[in-house]
């Protein structure tokens, strides 16, 4: 594939991976914000080659992961209703919430159908009118885009059945939030690739100026992910902290202006809960007044009852770069991946999975 | 989070766009980068075009790669 | 005209009947079916192998085949793996009411013709109808014997280090095709499902080679579980070089949209197979040589370390442990 290919040659992956040994020197705490880029680093085996003075932590990154049991319970409530069809993204279907899963709820007789776009949804919606179809957004700012262009479709074609249950998170709010926690001492940060390619680089700004710790965007494939460790290394060594991009073909500094501007017509910021850390303030997005006969979340009357976390489940601090999976009393006992406790054992790239599923060899 | 990968822009009409990933190909939605052409990649995530790749910039960091790669 | 299967084509009484006689023993026709009696009566020796499988795949028609043709490969491919020639089998309908006629008779016709590939003959069968709902168009079960020659002895415990690992063809096909035509997840693979009766690919290689220690057709679950399976049960662990491992280009190219692993993705017409070193070269000779087998490749190794685990080294040279597949293969956007 192209674009893919050539980010994985095998040979300038080992010189690179040299190169930073030589060039390492320092301790460096790296967090990889997210999920994607932790599932890419146990899938190529990195983290065994490099240097034991890098130390590797995983954030909350990824969007099914601090999905809140509430957020569940409510999308499950919803599943629940007359004349319903629930239209979500694969990642959410196997995640528990406080009493059940979308899943689960499917097998009790819910029509829940996975989609691989928003779009989807709203043809299902249209093939479906006598039927409310509501579409579970979960995702950062990746996602969110694509879905606030998929309600100005719906509103373009008249589609008046189609629904949006904003779960929508934002990646620099909740950044800023755990740094300002200060439970992790961090020397940099892998930025997240894709969200990046829409919000660009400046948004991180903030790391370095406030926290003295080196930012660089980086792509997905092994090479490219060298290359921000490379470049990472780099700013460590010399003292520098900065934001850089290293994944340059995808992300420019200004971001996708058009995504952005159709992102900001649909929605707008709000708080958002975000499972083991929380509400957070200004964190998510919510559908805009304007747009309010698409929202789910006013457009139903639902009732989920209390919500409530695992006994004994530290997704919270596991996505907080707190504690590593290893540290959980539940992984590899009761949290599997065949009967998963919390959602970081869910989720293909919640760090537990990930964990359990590309184990290192020594383990 | 966010798979995204690199497809071919095959043909454009109005805001959907035929793309092509190694033979696999699918009609999708390109309101996000309206200033795509034909012959261009993009980013492909859930069925949107996220981003055009920058070929001068692909090449370039492989050059970068390359030096890196040389250099002591 | 009726054009559809109604209620009443299950009942048993005229309108069964003619269903049976005209659309089943017309196309499948053989001796021993023709009798149409409560049960076949068949002549066999030696050591027989017995398998059971349904088939409820959706949609029921997809590029490379259908549920017809996947129930006999399925069935064929089960005795195959244990050695055995497969010689009969029974196929029982459970369709739904409201099935278009033309559409049974195609996959009527459909199993007919794989079962001619594969020289089986159908020699039972029974038919239910049931109300709409019930089922998703159509249900096929079918069970079947074969005979296994004196002298082969082959399970998924005789895995011995040392033994090199082949596999017979491209990985992730037939998964990949069928999930394309899923409503909400449409795209176009210019790739068939690989579906294929691998017996006489089978018979070739045990004439080539006397040490194949270990078959097995890698459905659900693909390779990586069929591999956990073999080290499980042998006590045995496995290495693999991912850059070995052969998967179409296309197919690669629709594993990561929708972020699958090809290594779990359901093949219909391959085989694993775990043969002693000295017999691999020419057992991988052999298989070139048949039309299912074109693009075989030894893709690894059993061994002593890392007992009963599945290890791949990745073409970075690290190395990282694949488990069972787990749960359904979600399609996912992180």
């Amino acid at each position: 594939m192209k674009y893919v290919e050539e980010f994985r040659n095998p040979e300038l992956a080992k010189k690179l991976i040299d190169r930073i040994h030589r060039r390492s020197t320092r301790p460096a705490r790296l967090m990889e914000f997210c999920g994607g880029h932790t599932v890419a680093i146990f899938k190529h085996g990195l983290r065994q080659l490099l240097p034991p003075n890098i130390q590797m932590l995983s954030g909350p990154g990824c969007p099914v992961c601090v999905t809140s049991s509430a957020d569940l319970d409510r999308a499950i409530a919803l599943s629940q209703l007359p004349n319903v069809i629930i239209t979500s993204f694969g990642d959410m279907i196997r995640v528990p919430g406080s009493y059940s899963s979308l899943r689960q709820a499917r097998a009790e007789g819910s029509d829940i159908r996975i989609v691989y776009s928003a779009q989807d949804a709203l043809y299902i919606a249209s093939d479906n009118p006598d039927k409310s179809v509501i579409f579970i957004g979960i995702g950062f700012e990746t996602t969110a885009p694509t879905v606030a262009a998929t309600i100005l479709q719906a509103e373009q074609e008249r589609i008046n059945n189609f629904y949006v249950l904003s779960l929508h998170k934002l990646c620099p709010p909740i950044m800023k939030t755990l740094l300002a926690l200060g439970e992790v001492r961090l020397d940099g940060i892998i930025c997240p690739g894709h969200v990046s390619a829409i919000i660009g680089s400046r948004p991180y700004q903030f790391i370095p100026d406030n926290y003295d710790i080196a930012c660089v965007v980086s792509g997905f494939e092994p090479l490219d992910i060298l290359l921000c460790i490379d470049m990472l290394v780099n700013q460590i060594e010399t003292g520098r902290h900065e934001v850089e991009i290293a994944y340059r073909r995808g992300v420019k500094p200004e971001g996708n202006q058009p995504a952005l501007e159709l992102m900001g017509s649909v929605f707008e910021v709000s708080e958002a809960d975000w499972r083991g850390i929380g509400v957070v303030p200004t964190s998510g997005l919510m559908l805009k007044k304007g747009y309010r006969q698409f929202d789910a979340g006013a457009n139903f009357d639902i009732n989920p009852g209390p919500s409530h976390e695992a006994k004994g489940c530290i997704c919270g601090s596991i996505l907080r770069g707190v504690s590593t999976p290893l540290d959980c009393k539940l992984f590899h006992n009761s949290c599997t991946p065949e009967h998963p406790v919390g959602p970081c054992m869910v989720s293909s790239e919640g760090s537990c999975a990930t964990y359990y599923n590309y184990g290192d060899t020594d383990e | 989070m966010c798979l995204a990968i690199p497809a071919l822009v095959k043909s454009i009409d109005g805001y959907q766009a035929e793309v092509d990933i190694d033979g696999v190909t699918r009609r999708v939605s390109i309101q996000l980068t309206p200033e795509v052409n034909v012959g261009d990649y993009v980013l492909l995530h859930t069925g949107y075009a996220i981003s055009v790749i920058d070929e001068d910039e692909a090449r370039e960091t492989l050059e970068l790669l390359k030096e890196l790669s040389e250099a002591q | 005209m009726n054009d559809r299967i109604l209620l009443a084509h299950g009942s048993g009484g005229k309108l069964s009947h003619d269903l049976v006689e005209d659309s089943f023993v017309a196309v499948l026709g053989n001796p021993i079916l023709n009798t149409l009696e409560d049960s076949a009566v068949l002549e066999l020796s030696g050591r027989l192998a017995f398998t059971t499988d349904s088939y409820v795949v959706s949609p029921i028609f997809f590029p490379g085949g259908d549920i017809g043709k996947l129930a006999v490969c399925g069935t064929v491919n089960d005795l195959s793996m244990s050695g055995a020639t497969p010689l009969y089998l029974s196929l029982s309908l459970i369709i739904e009411e409201g099935l278009l006629i033309a559409d049974l008779k195609k996959i009527i016709a459909s199993i007919q013709h794989t079962a001619t590939e594969a020289g089986v003959k159908i020699v039972t069968g029974d038919t239910k109808v049931v109300n709409k709902g019930s089922v998703d168009k159509l249900f096929i079960n079918t069970s079947g014997v074969g005979v296994v020659p004196l002298g082969i002895d082959i399970s998924a415990a005789n895995a011995r280090p040392g033994d090199k690992i082949i596999v017979s063809g491209t990985l992730g096909d037939h998964g990949i095709a069928v999930l394309s035509q899923r409503e909400g997840l449409e795209f176009n693979v210019p790739v068939p499902s690989d579906c294929a009766p691998l017996n006489r690919l089978v018979a070739e290689m045990l004439e080539a080679s006397t040490n194949i220690h270990c078959l097995r057709d890698p459905t659900r679950g693909g390779l990586a579980t069929t591999l956990n399976e073999f080290a499980r049960r042998s006590g045995a662990g496995i290495n693999l070089d991912e850059g070995n491992i052969p998967v179409k280009k296309a197919v690669a190219s629709a594993c990561e949209l929708l972020g699958f692993d090809p290594l779990y993705v359901a093949n219909e017409g391959k085989l694993v197979a775990i043969v002693a070193p000295e017999d691999a070269d020419k057992v991988l000779t052999k298989m070139k040589q048949n039309r299912y087998g074109r693009e075989a490749a030894i893709i690894g190794e059993v061994v002593k370390e890392h007992p009963q685990r599945v290890v791949v080294k990745t073409r970075l040279g690290a190395s990282r442990i694949i488990g069972m597949l787990v749960d359904e293969l979600l399609p996912r956007i992180c």
